[in-house]
């Protein structure tokens, strides 16, 4: 078992025919994921040939779907055509729609968000690595390399937080690692993500990393603190960042007294969660845990 | 991005609310100018900062002359509010005040929506509205597949408890000022106060804007409100290279790949740096995913442009990334750079080729180079570096 995606996911690509889209497409498919299909309106009918694998073009996700079966889409679409390219994922019926693209204006975001709420269609990002169930499914640009399957869950704003925590556990391995992204609106939470992991026999403990900004890890202590009963580290970065100024993802920014990673970690200290100083005393802490 | 009051007032303005008439001065003899142009009588001269309690801090003040405003911009001009510098004024005309409001509308991150907060309480401090009277702050939930039409304003102004007769003529500023927020991609547009005159007019008196840096494809107009002379320099040259980096305080220059990962790397170089006479790290670098080793060369060049830099820690974990463009990076910049080449650096790889990368850094054998193996080790030798 797993979250939100398995070894049953039926994947397809929207922006698979464009530089990053097929670049990508080829390590999901180095590393086990069932692709099926690509969406790209002008080349409706070709395919295209990743080492040998044929992967058919569709003229739209509906079309993609019905021929296919198709349960998840991942969208390696540019931040102009972003909202388009989900809205029409959603209106599809779609189940799950994993938004890998950077610099998706907020007021895009907020109204897609809003209509995939209302038509019941889970969405991943945008600004995000994407997910994986090692072994299984990898949906966006996660390395497949770094790991492999074992009973720990991840939830992270960060990707390459995400990374360095699968390499730090490596020896232990995971059951699903969630890029949830770094954007002030996301589709996921960390709550949904600690929920799902709750509820996954196959998941024994969860890792959750944090940034500034926002108040989602202050929330998801409170989460944590009623409904988990599985054992959670957790780590947060930018204890250094200054107010008032970006730190590369555009929702990890302090305002005031607002969003500051102090108090992101006493939440989550004051909600039982052991919270570490860096990624490797973080993964110290889980291991610890684990081998109790 | 922040705007400045002028600015906000400008794109108030361009979009039908009802604004002051005001002029930016960028000294005494141009406030005096613009003073003039506003018919000589009573004008307010306000210090064009983007921080809150300017009044508090002398920041603005009457005049009933010109010349009264010339004074006032020389006394305005130069000060120093909460570390932010006047470099301008506005020169804003007088209003006869007869009642302030609140309005704001805001991005909710949390609900994933938008916030409209309105109060017939305006001027004050709107934080301290919040806590003290809590119950004199509407706060009405704004769907974003809607917005703000004309029930959503009604709403507004029945939850925040205008006066009958109010309650038309505010509703329909507050759509405007909506129009301000969906057309140019805020994702915060702050009124206060909203006043009405003794002549009944609803003006927005003082404007704060914040808009969407992802949106700029769509708003070409926007760029030129950015305030590029108030940017640092290294931050303006990181910026024109396409770098996402933010100058601080400490003497460790941080590289590193994705923006989780470097904040990371800025908490574990301070928190190594404990044991190493309290230094800090003195930026944030991202260089972003799959980046070659022509962008990690000029990020090397911006850190080390950086006086304030005594070591670099190049931190990165190679997903898209690969080391081998790092390492290639590294060395290429050092050989560009030659003797100019003086600060030692740190490298920690790890991830996509890192065998390879490590091999290509080893093979060059720079002195100025360290390797080290873990993501805090390293940290520690860049920490001990830059206090040696």
């Amino acid at each position: 078992m797993s979250i939100f995606i398995n070894k049953d996911s039926k994947v397809i690509v929207q922006g698979m025919t464009g530089s990053e889209g097929s670049k990508h497409t080829a390590r999901m498919l180095a590393s086990g994921t069932t692709i099926v299909g690509g969406v790209n309106p002008r080349k409706a009918g070709t395919s295209v040939d990743f080492d040998g694998t044929d992967i058919p073009v569709f003229g739209t996700v509906a079309d993609a779907m019905a021929e296919t079966g198709a349960d998840v889409t991942v969208l390696f679409v540019p931040p102009a055509f972003t909202k388009a390219a989900v809205i029409e994922a959603v209106d599809a019926g779609i189940g799950l729609a994993v938004i890998i693209t950077e610099g998706v204006p907020v007021a895009d975001t907020a109204e897609f968000y809003a209509y995939a709420k209302s038509k019941g269609v889970r969405l991943i990002g945008p600004n995000c690595p994407g997910l994986i169930t090692p072994g299984e499914s990898n949906v966006g640009i996660t390395p497949a390399n770094i790991t492999g399957a074992g009973r720990i869950g991840l939830v992270s704003k960060s990707g390459t937080l995400t990374y360095q925590m699968m390499f730090e556990l490596r020896d232990i391995g995971f059951s699903t690692a969630v890029g949830i992204g770094g954007d002030p609106v996301i589709g996921t939470t960390h709550i949904d993500c600690l929920e799902a992991f709750e509820n996954d026999p196959d998941t024994d403990a969860i890792v959750m990393i944090g940034e500034i900004g926002g108040d989602a890890e202050e929330r998801a202590a409170a989460y944590i603190k009623e409904h988990v009963t599985k054992p959670v580290v957790g780590y947060v970065a930018g204890f250094e960042a200054p107010e008032g100024k970006t730190m590369g993802h555009a929702g990890a920014i302090v305002s005031g007294s607002a969003g500051t990673a102090q108090a992101k970690k006493e939440a989550l200290e004051a909600a039982g969660v052991k919270v570490g100083k860096t990624p490797t005393e973080t993964a110290e802490l889980m291991r610890a845990l684990l081998t109790k | 991005m922040d705007l400045y009051e002028y600015q906000a007032r400008d794109m108030f303005e361009k979009h039908g609310v009802p604004v002051l008439p005001g002029i930016v001065a960028e000294t005494p003899a141009e406030a005096k100018a613009a003073a003039e142009k506003l018919g000589g009588g009573v004008v307010v001269v306000k210090a064009q900062v983007k921080t809150g309690g300017r009044g508090k801090a002398g920041g603005v003040k009457l005049a009933r002359s010109p010349e009264e405003a010339e004074a006032a911009a020389a006394q305005i001009l130069g000060m120093d509010i909460k570390g932010h510098a006047v470099h301008r004024v506005m020169i804003a005309a007088g209003a006869a005040i007869a009642e302030e409001f609140y309005f704001s509308v805001l991005l909710d991150r949390a609900e994933r929506r938008y916030l409209a907060m309105c109060s017939v309480e305006g001027g004050m401090e709107i934080e301290q509205l919040a806590v003290e009277r809590p119950e004199a702050l509407a706060r009405v939930a704004v769907d974003p597949l809607v917005g703000i039409d004309a029930a959503k304003a009604a709403e507004i102004v029945d939850a925040a408890n205008f006066p009958e007769d109010l309650k038309a003529p505010v509703a329909d500023v507050i759509q405007k000022l909506w129009t301000v927020y969906a057309n140019e991609d805020a994702t915060l547009v702050e009124v206060n106060p909203l006043v009405r005159t003794e002549d009944g007019a609803i003006i927005a008196l003082d404007g704060k804007v914040t808009l969407d840096e992802n949106a700029g494809f769509r708003h070409e107009d926007h760029e030129a409100l950015e305030d590029k002379a108030a940017a640092d320099p290294l931050e303006a040259k990181a910026k024109a290279l396409n770098l996402n980096y933010v100058k601080l305080d400490g003497s460790v220059g941080i590289i590193g790949n994705g923006a989780g990962l470097v904040m990371s790397t800025l908490d574990v170089v301070a928190y190594a740096g404990e044991a190493h006479g309290g230094v800090k790290p003195a930026n944030f670098l991202d260089i972003g995913g799959g980046a070659s080793a022509a962008v990690m060369a000029n990020g090397l060049d911006v850190i080390l442009n950086d006086p304030q830099v005594k070591s670099v820690f190049v931190n990165v974990f190679g997903g898209i990334t690969s080391c081998i463009e790092v390492a290639n990076g590294i060395v290429g910049a050092l050989e560009t750079l030659g003797d100019a080449a003086t600060k030692p650096l740190v490298v920690r790889l790890d991830g996509n080729s890192v065998d390879e990368g490590r091999e290509i850094l080893a093979a060059a054998n720079h002195p100025l180079v360290t390797i080290v193996d873990t993501m805090d080790g390293a940290a520690a030798k860049a920490a001990e570096l830059a206090n040696a």
